[in-house]
């Protein structure tokens, strides 16, 4: 369903992305492993046309990203950021319910409402919250808001990056169940970034691992531990020693 | 040889530099203007936006147009009085303040006080992805915020001016009255006697031109402001910067074509 093929992006002398080629099927959940700084979240960010890519093709069900209209194919998706990106100046419920407040999918404002509070206790939210501004809020809370709004408008196609970083181990745990079950009962097709091997272990159908711009390995999960790839290998286990140099 | 040259071609490289940047800007300028006209419109955040830079600004243009409207009663005095033309005071205390230091000293304010929230604020959630999210929630970034605060300084930099305006010569009669001793009706007779609505009008449009140029500049530097803490403070200087040196520019270019008509 989402195609990169040879994907370059540079910034500046920073060669990030080096002909990265990655096919993740459709209502199938891709988890994206890699160092910190390696272009995980510049991947994702190039699929959704936020970054513009130096070369290559992105295919989204066979077609250019930024071939047709680009309202209806941003409706398809939803977006967790990996800082939260909430807008301050709007109420929580308020940025849960952003789509449902506007354009093409804007809805009567209690009902907007409801889903957006429905949404927040999906995420671990009490409905007190969705009144609240997310300057008031934790990290952790704001990672789950901006959850709670990726999510908010039933996507097909939905991006979480770092979904649990910054978060206890128990919300972790809920968050990864959660991304679990949008997979599973909503047919939805995800990728998502973490450094979190519970994480992976969890969410994943597919795994790719990002090292030096190139996808160095890339297969179900099932077959991630008995991979013989030595970067793959060094990165599951943690090991400070192997063929990733711990200076970047 | 090369030694030599070097001065001319770095010369001329930063006036390239200089002519791409205004041609970014103006390029910025056309969309901003380009998406006025086209739904959908955020009228929540053109009030928002209405509120923030003329309302709250209404404080600070007061007060700098009531002292500057004082100071130049006293001045023009003293300099009237070399030649006996301190009757004079009053008529030349309205047009200098309704066609020059309103819209001028009003515009500068408002950049003080304008662009640099608008590109802090802008900045900041460029830094935070907050650009990044209005986007994927389908929502165009310019529609959304440029536009609103456009649209809403353009308009309310003008009524700023005229109520400028107004405390400007009610701070050249306050002082011409208790300091001068001026006739209090006299004074006012003077004033609006040789005072014709072009000068006003001229002084309003000059407003307008500088409420676009404050709101644009804000959002310009806003939405390329560079990564961190620091980018977001070099978007807020060169924002506040550019505005105040355009006013300028405009306001001579703006003085010349109201001359020559
Ligand atoms: N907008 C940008 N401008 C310049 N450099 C960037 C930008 N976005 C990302 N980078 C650089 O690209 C590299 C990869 O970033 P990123 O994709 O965020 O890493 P991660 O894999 O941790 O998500 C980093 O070196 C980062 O500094
Ligand atoms: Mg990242």
């Amino acid at each position: 369903m989402i195609t990169l093929t040879h994907v370059h992006k540079s910034f500046g002398d920073n060669h990030v992305l080096r002909g990265v080629s990655l096919h993740v099927p459709k209502g199938q959940s891709m988890v994206i492993i890699g160092g910190s700084g390696t272009g995980k979240s510049v991947t994702i960010k190039s699929v959704l046309g936020l970054v513009e890519p130096d070369s290559g093709r992105i295919e989204v069900d066979g077609r250019e990203v930024h071939e047709g209209d680009r309202d209806a194919f941003l409706a398809r998706f939803g977006m967790l950021f990996q800082g939260g990106a909430l807008f301050d100046s709007l109420p929580v419920w308020q940025n849960v319910a952003f789509r449902l407040l506007r354009g093409a999918l804007k809805r009567p404002k209690e009902e907007a409402r409801e889903i957006a509070i429905d949404k927040l206790r999906r995420v671990g939210l009490r409905a007190a919250v969705a009144d609240l501004f997310p300057s008031e809020l934790s990290g952790g809370m704001q990672k789950r808001v901006g959850l709670a709004r990726a999510i908010a408008a039933d996507p097909e196609i939905i991006f979480f990056d770092e979904p649990t970083t910054g978060l206890d181990p128990i919300m972790a745990g809920v968050i990864n169940e959660l991304i679990r079950e949008i997979v599973t009962e909503m047919g939805a097709t995800t990728m998502t970034i973490t450094h979190d091997m519970t994480s992976v272990r969890t969410i994943a159908d597919r795994v790719a691992m990002l090292h030096d711009g190139v996808i160095q390995w890339e297969g179900p999960i099932s077959e991630m531990d008995g991979a013989d790839d030595p970067y793959l290998a060094q990165f599951i286990r943690g090991r400070a020693d192997g063929p990733i140099e711990a200076v970047r | 040889m090369s030694g030599l040259l070097s001065p001319v071609a770095a010369l001329g490289r930063s006036m390239l530099a200089l002519l791409a940047y205004v041609g970014r800007v103006a390029i910025f300028a056309g969309a901003t203007v380009a998406h006025v006209f086209r739904p959908p419109w955020y009228w929540r955040e053109f009030g928002w936006a209405l509120m923030q830079i003329g309302w709250l600004s209404l404080p600070v243009v007061g007060m700098t147009a009531l002292f500057t409207g004082g100071a130049l009663a006293l001045q023009i005095y003293d300099g009237g009085a070399r030649f006996q033309a301190e009757f004079a005071v009053p008529s030349i205390v309205a047009i200098g303040m309704v066609r020059e230091l309103g819209p001028v000293l009003g515009g500068l304010m408002v950049a003080a006080r304008v662009a640099s929230s608008i590109a802090a604020e802008i900045g900041t959630m460029k830094v935070t992805e907050q650009i990044d999210a209005l986007v994927t929630l389908s929502t165009h970034p310019m529609k959304y915020l440029t536009v609103p605060r456009v649209v809403a300084a353009t308009l309310a930099v003008p009524v700023l001016v005229a109520v400028g305006d107004s405390i400007g010569i009610l701070g050249g009669y306050l002082v011409g009255v208790t300091r001068l001793d001026f006739n209090a009706a006299a004074y006012l007779k003077n004033t609006f006697d040789f005072l014709e609505l072009w000068d006003v009008t001229s002084g309003l449009i000059k407003g307008a031109v500088f409420g676009f140029i404050v709101a644009l500049c804000g959002c310009y530097f806003g939405m390329n402001s560079g990564r961190g803490a620091q980018g977001v403070g070099r978007a807020t200087k060169s924002a506040v910067v550019t505005a105040s040196v355009l006013i300028f520019a405009a306001n001579y270019i703006l003085t010349e074509v109201f001359f020559a008509a």
